[in-house]
């Protein structure tokens, strides 16, 4: 994949319509101010800067308010089950090397139901771009606790705080093999267009966290305000990796590094077998 | 013409032939006994014709990759057993509701839950049927000897490819591992069917098109027909409704494209019927005992025949009246506490016995216990 020169047309809300599906009504099931569609836009660039065809380009998703991102945009959608779009993925991936493959998925559907999917396709470093739009919440079913919400605190099945420790999926997934690790936020709109693009064309497992707003449901139960409000919040606890690492562990606290956390050159699943059916059927 | 190859396999390695023979390039699969050798096989000799083997995390990744694969254009299937048929049951419903064609083995072991791995069942019949939540038909076929493995894992590819839709192929534990010498189909002996693909331009295609026949034309993904597959409700683009006016054809569809033409499904093998005044009714490795018992039964003078049911679902109701008409009672043999008995019932008029026979403890039933069951009935 040669990485194109940025292209200045992209900048302009043209091309987002562009890349918008035709015959498919607006609005979105996203609420006014989610995170989702700073994310979808961010996308669209990386694709457009990145001058690959809408043709070979699949978008995989699972369930929930993340995961409808595939039905707005003009590629080949598979929409899947909750949790299992990393499996499916693996299947497109695996049956045509060519197309180059996009996971959208939510933190409750990545980390929890689909975990096991999740650290596996970590762990084969298949050339899957997964970006895990992470909220903290369960949106569409009305603001429940997930994996990444914090000890403390509140969603309709945490009322009174919650109990249980939270994952870092950074963590997870380099833990698990993924050769491309970032994490972003929705506040930091034009990192994400570049970090995105990168993920998309690094060979390889690549995992790239948005930390996202619901203010509808998170914002609300723990009293973070608005959209704006939340993103001034990500704004303030962002850091970034070069300058996180010259910090305590202690100025760390309510903080969160951003950028490429991880990156490594590591044979890619589909590549490896490949090479063993070359060889296979070349020693027939 | 050299004389036709003919092999040792079990009925495991037999659905690897017939697979491949129908144009599997994709498998999918999680150990799990007694079904193991027929990821075993896929694995060493897809690679072979440049197609692609993975062992996934789980049996619920196992048919979504499969699913992914199928989407992508590739002929794609997956084998297990009950505990993993269960783990199936989720994204095998998000392939009747997106109507991809795959293939799913079930070798059948003892349940329910962990159940009895390396004893024969026949107890994941009803499941094969209504599976996964929701309305949908689905199709089984069932075969009782390694020869008709391969037809019959055949027979499942062309159906799944001409219907839009997963076919599951009942297996047991006993016809898995049992071995045989059989003659394999030369290559174009037996029509192999694909999937039709659309010949519109993709600005006029619509992914679940009403056609004449319900079933939709199937691009794979990247050859430029972008759509939505989703497991939602969707209309005739594959777009998510709750729409009323869109929500029952889609549904009809799912229904009326497999039953209205389910002459075309039904597989029934009858043996001694034409004079047959009572008849076993069985399936897979029981059909084998029934058989064998037919002739014993025959020497000492009575008029026995023998019907096996190789399409289960949907169910043949009329072919199966047609060929009971002249008999005045039916056993029914299965290794389950009694689930295709019930269907016989239903299927056959009130003036015809139907008898039951049924085995659960993890042994096959023997051609004697089906002879002992047929003097109750003479």
């Amino acid at each position: 994949m040669t990485t194109a020169t940025k292209n200045k047309k992209s900048q302009k809300s043209s091309v987002i319509l562009d890349y918008l599906r035709p015959n498919k009504g607006m609005p979105s099931v996203w609420c006014a101010g989610c995170g989702n569609g700073i994310v979808m836009t961010a996308i669209i660039r990386a694709v457009d800067n990145l001058g690959l065809s809408k043709d070979e380009v699949v978008m995989a998703s699972g369930i929930g308010c993340s995961s409808r991102m595939p039905m707005y945009l003009d590629f080949s959608a598979l929409h899947t089950t909750h949790g299992r779009s990393l499996a499916f993925a693996t299947g497109v991936k695996f049956a045509r090397p060519e197309l180059k493959v996009i996971d959208i998925t939510g933190d409750g559907d990545a980390l929890a139901i689909g975990g096991n999917h999740f650290i596996h396709a970590c762990r084969r470093n298949i050339d899957i771009t997964a970006i895990l739009i992470n909220n903290n919440i369960y949106g569409m079913t009305g603001g429940q606790g997930s994996p990444t919400t914090p000890s403390g605190a509140f969603s309709t099945t945490t009322p009174y705080g919650n109990s249980e420790k939270h994952f870092d999926p950074c963590s997870l997934a380099k833990a698990a093999g993924a050769s491309f690790v970032a994490r972003t936020t929705v506040y930091h709109a034009t990192q994400m267009d570049t970090i995105i693009q990168k993920a998309i064309s690094h060979r390889g497992f690549s995992l790239v966290e948005v930390i996202s707003n619901c203010h509808t449901y998170y914002g609300r139960l723990n009293r973070m305000g608005d959209a704006v409000a939340m993103l001034n919040d990500f704004k303030n606890r962002a850091v970034p990796l070069a300058k996180s690492k010259k910090m305590t562990e202690e100025e760390m606290v309510g903080k969160f590094a951003i950028g490429v956390l991880h990156q490594e050159e590591k044979t890619e699943f589909c590549d490896v077998y490949q090479s063993v059916v070359d060889k296979v059927k070349g020693g027939k | 013409m050299a004389d036709k190859e003919r092999v040792l396999v079990m009925g495991n390695q037999a659905c690897v032939l017939g697979a491949i023979y129908a144009g599997l390039r994709f498998f999918a699969g999680y150990p799990i006994t007694p079904s193991t050798e027929v990821a075993e096989g896929c694995a060493r000799e897809l690679p072979k014709i440049g197609g692609r083997f993975i062992q996934m995390e789980d049996e619920i990744g196992s048919i979504a990759a499969v699913i992914g694969a199928s989407v992508s254009g590739l002929k794609a299937m997956t084998a297990t057993s009950g505990p993993g048929y269960s783990l199936m049951i989720e994204n095998l419903g998000y392939a009747y509701m997106t109507e991809t064609p795959l293939v799913v083995i079930n070798v059948q072991r003892g349940g329910p839950s962990t159940g009895l791995p390396t004893k024969v069942s026949q107890s994941d019949t009803m499941q094969a049927k209504w599976g996964p939540h929701g309305d949908y038909t689905a199709i089984t076929v069932a075969p009782s000897t390694i020869g008709e493995t391969v037809t019959e894992v055949i027979r499942a590819f062309n159906l799944a490819e001409r219907f839009r839709t997963p076919v599951t192929v009942l297996l047991d534990e006993v016809l898995g591992h049992s071995r045989q010498i059989i003659t394999l189909p030369e290559p174009g002996e037996i029509e192999i069917f694909d999937r039709v693909k659309p010949t519109c331009s993709p600005e006029e295609f619509e992914a679940f098109a009403m056609t004449p026949n319900m079933v939709s034309p199937m691009p794979a993904y990247g050859e430029g027909y972008r759509y939505v597959c989703t497991g939602l409700t969707h209309d005739t683009k594959g777009f998510t409704t709750n729409k009323s006016e869109e929500i029952a054809p889609k549904m009809y569809k799912l229904r009326h494209k497999i039953i209205d033409y389910q002459d075309e499904i039904h597989k029934m093998r009858a043996e001694k019927m034409d004079d047959a005044e009572v008849a076993f009714i069985s399936y897979g490795s029981v059909a084998r005992a029934a058989l064998q018992a037919t002739d014993i039964v025959r020497k000492a003078g009575y008029k026995v025949g023998a019907l096996q049911l190789q399409t289960i679902w949907p169910f043949p109701d009329e072919k199966l009246r047609e060929m009971c008409g002249k008999c005045r009672a039916v056993v029914v043999a299965e290794l389950n506490m009694g689930q295709i008995v019930h269907e016989v019932r239903r299927a056959l008029p009130p003036d015809i016995e139907v008898h039951e026979l049924q085995r659960y403890d993890g042994e096959i039933l023997t051609p004697m216990q089906l002879v002992n069951k047929l003097e109750e009935v003479l």
